[in-house]
């Protein structure tokens, strides 16, 4: 069957069982977008290709399927590297395809070229440009198996227009022949016997472990197995940003998240560990503080995918390369065939103190903020804490990135995998929109929330336009303290109070007009009694995006606070100025 | 301290620029590089040699691994491997001067190459210490323009002096 490079790319990506794309024409990719009428694949049109990124890296979020974008040459290639490089810190799998100029421009400063290729090097997984027509559907394979499989990431295709307009003859390669091509690509899945034998053991005699379970564990389909570890072990649960929902936190054993925002007794039991087991974690800066003041009695076991992770921050004392979850069933398996297997009462009385110690820290320093009174803007923990009281439990949430989504991480309930969609490495401010509109396009069945900064909504707001035209009704709360929160609150303390160019304005732009314009239902809150009654008004509308302007304090921080540069042992726990806590 | 690192990769566009585009993103300085093709049709050998602590090697070399076209890397022990590199320099070589300058050239089994009026090139080859002996043997004469390939190696085979760094591959 001879076919068009173009026909051929759109009909390798529907054999991939692509369902959904998202992106935006442009001369390039012109090719491209013929077949994309006749195609089963829905594709979704953005305001701006930075949308078209974020969007797949929201759907491969909850569906942990490879998001795709589409999108031409030159600006809209370099529009869609932020999402790239966000995908790539934070394992999202995601396949990107950009039009390039023909082959015989290539290197002559033509219209719209860049070199894409060399952009995206180092904010990719692996990328290609398409010099043979030919090849398109093996790359495509190459491309999908990459981007899913091992560590997962964004892969790039960059394919010239002379390439999608060339006639090529089809063929479908097989999986033998995809890895077959790859021969410098074999990701390691189940973990040495041997060290998890050892880490059996290790697990087996701790007198105070914290599993420090990381978005590898969501990756790898792992919340079951988790849960089933935590069960056995009984021992107690960090999740961090990244995974969060990996653990409900209703769980007796949940401690909530860790790091620079963590709570005060996620913090101090990693501190006070005796054993870390760091499942699909990266000892990330903002988890460790300080890395030489960080968790200095424990031993550490590392099971990571990636094989450079063990030992890139923390040297670890048993490194298991391997998939969270065959790992986590591994272990298992391990820690009950074990020769001085503990009983279910033995383990109780050895942990029997660690947990007294933690219920103790988390009766004495809850997460907590301050009451609202009469005259104050809306408290925003508050407004986040009535969203996850007032809507299902398998809402997904998606949030910014600043004060907000550290609340939203804080405060609001997770109790199921894949129903957190955020921005953790990269930190991408204006992440939430586009993020929130491609998990509701993955899950159309369940509710998606976004909570979002009014700094961040600035960025990619016009994506609602997106959103409101292909009928994607998702639910936006802003959180409008008129400033970029986070900035403010390092100024406030550690700038002396010296703020710059940080205010927003509450009123500039008009949320609510501005939202009705682009074709969303808007309303306003000000006062407290009204922020459960719009929430439930906003879950009642299905038809068209709910933006809800919260008009919240701008004076609220986010507590507790490991001071950047500073020890986890320097937490401060609440507002109260110069009050440490001291164990 | 330098590490040589001897990379097979598939022989791919854009296959170094992704190897030093690593280097130059995790913050590793490149010593010496050499390409070409190997005995392999379709791989080539990057020999590396880098200024790193051994910690760091251990991360190079792991991040090295995760690119998708890198399907083997070694790290040889200088003492354990046979290390070489070729030099073309060109010496000042007037009238008295010209006899000793050839000498030398004779002396580290280099030959002369180009003859110029008052000038000569000479190639050599050996171990990097040898041309650096040379270089500033001759330096006095004047050296013109000189130009290294940076170090090939390849491991002792009866010794197994190889180690390989990783087998496992990436993900």
């Amino acid at each position: 069957m001879q076919l068009t490079g173009a026909q051929a790319l759109i009909k390798s990506l529907e054999m991939e069982g692509v369902e959904v794309a998202f992106g935006l024409p442009g001369g390039c990719i012109l090719p491209a977008y013929d077949p994309i009428i006749d195609s089963t694949i829905r594709h979704i049109l953005v305001r701006h290709e930075q949308g078209a990124g974020h969007m797949a890296e929201g759907y491969a979020h909850v569906t942990g399927r490879p998001g795709v974008a589409i999108v031409t040459s030159g600006p809209a290639a370099t529009n869609l590297v932020t999402p790239l490089m966000d995908a790539y810190m934070d394992s999202i799998p995601m396949v990107a395809i950009t039009g390039q100029v023909g082959r015989p421009a290539i290197g002559t400063d033509a219209f719209q070229e860049c070199d894409t290729l060399g952009i995206t090097r180092s904010t990719t997984k692996h990328n290609e440009l398409i010099m043979d027509p030919e090849q398109i559907p093996l790359i495509v394979r190459q491309a999908f198996h990459i981007a899913s499989t091992g560590r997962p990431g964004p892969v790039l295709l960059d394919l010239p227009k002379d390439i999608l307009q060339a006639t090529v003859e089809w063929w479908w390669p097989t999986d033998q022949e995809v890895t077959s091509s790859l021969p410098g690509y074999r990701p390691t899945r189940s973990g040495n016997g041997r060290q998890i034998k050892e880490a059996a053991q290790l697990l087996n005699a701790a007198r105070k472990p914290v599993l420090y379970v990381g978005g590898g564990v969501l990756k790898a389909r792992g919340a079951e197995a988790l849960r089933a570890l935590a069960d056995l072990t009984g021992i107690p649960v960090v999740t961090t940003l990244m995974a969060r929902g990996a653990f409900p936190d209703s769980h007796p054993h949940a401690l909530g998240m860790p790091g620079m925002h963590g709570n005060f007794t996620a913090v101090n039991a990693m501190q006070r560990a005796d054993l870390l087991v760091a499942l699909g974690a990266r000892f990330d800066d903002r988890v460790t503080g300080r890395l030489s003041g960080f968790a200095p009695d424990a031993k550490i076991i590392h099971v990571d995918v990636d094989p450079a992770e063990l030992g890139k921050v923390r040297r670890p004392d048993v490194p298991i390369v391997g998939d969270c979850r065959l790992v986590i069933e591994e272990l298992i398996r391990a820690i009950k065939t074990a020769d001085a297997q503990p009983s279910a009462a033995d383990r109780d009385a050895t942990l029997g103190p660690w947990w007294e110690q933690i219920r103790s820290w988390q009766a004495e320093f809850p997460l907590h903020y301050e009451e609202w009174k009469q005259g104050d803007a809306l408290k925003p923990q508050a407004v986040i804490e009535a969203i996850s009281q007032h809507t299902p439990d398998d809402t997904i949430l998606a949030s910014g990135v600043g004060q907000h989504q550290m609340w939203a991480s804080q405060y609001y309930r997770f109790e199921q995998p894949y129903t957190w969609v955020n921005s953790g490495g990269l930190g991408t401010m204006g992440f939430c929109v586009p993020a929130a509109i491609g998990a509701k396009v993955g899950r159309p069945d369940r509710m998606v929330w976004a909570v979002d900064g009014d700094g961040c909504f600035q960025m990619t707001a016009q994506e609602l336009v997106t959103a409101s035209s292909e009928r994607i009704p998702v639910k936006i709360a802003i959180l409008n303290n008129a400033y970029l929160g986070m900035v403010r609150q390092w100024q406030e303390m550690f700038y002396d109070e010296r703020y710059s160019e940080v205010y927003l304005s509450p009123d500039l732009p008009d949320y609510v007009k501005w939202a009705e314009a682009m074709g969303c239902a808007a309303f306003r809150v000000s006062e407290p009694e009204d922020i459960v009654p719009t929430i439930d008004k906003a879950n009642g509308i299905d038809d068209r995006p709910v933006v809800i302007d919260f008009r919240t304090d701008s004076n609220e921080k986010v507590f507790p606070m490991v001071p950047a540069g500073g020890s986890n042992d320097d937490i401060v726990v609440g507002p109260t100025p110069g009050r440490k806590v001291v164990q | 301290m330098n590490h040589i690192l001897s990379v097979l990769v598939q022989n791919r566009a854009g296959v170094l620029a992704r190897v030093t585009t690593l280097f130059a993103r995790r913050g590793y300085n490149i010593e010496s590089l050499a390409v070409a093709p190997t005995e392999e049709p379709g791989t080539s050998r990057i020999t590396i040699v880098v200024d790193a602590e051994s910690t760091a090697l251990e991360q190079i070399t792991k991040q090295l691994f995760k690119l998708i076209d890198v399907l083997k890397i070694t790290e040889l022990d200088p003492v354990e491997a046979v290390v070489r590199e070729l030099c073309l320099v060109t010496i000042r070589a007037t009238g008295q001067n010209r006899g000793q300058v050839i000498e030398l050239v004779d002396v580290f089994e280099g030959t002369i190459v180009d003859v110029g009026l008052d000038s000569l090139t000479a190639s050599l080859a050996g171990r990097p210490g040898k041309l650096d002996d040379f270089a500033e043997l001759v330096r006095p004469y004047g050296i013109l323009e000189l130009q290294r390939t940076g170090r090939v190696a390849l491991p002792k085979r009866e010794r197994q002096a190889a180690r390989p760094v990783s087998r496992r591959k990436a993900g």
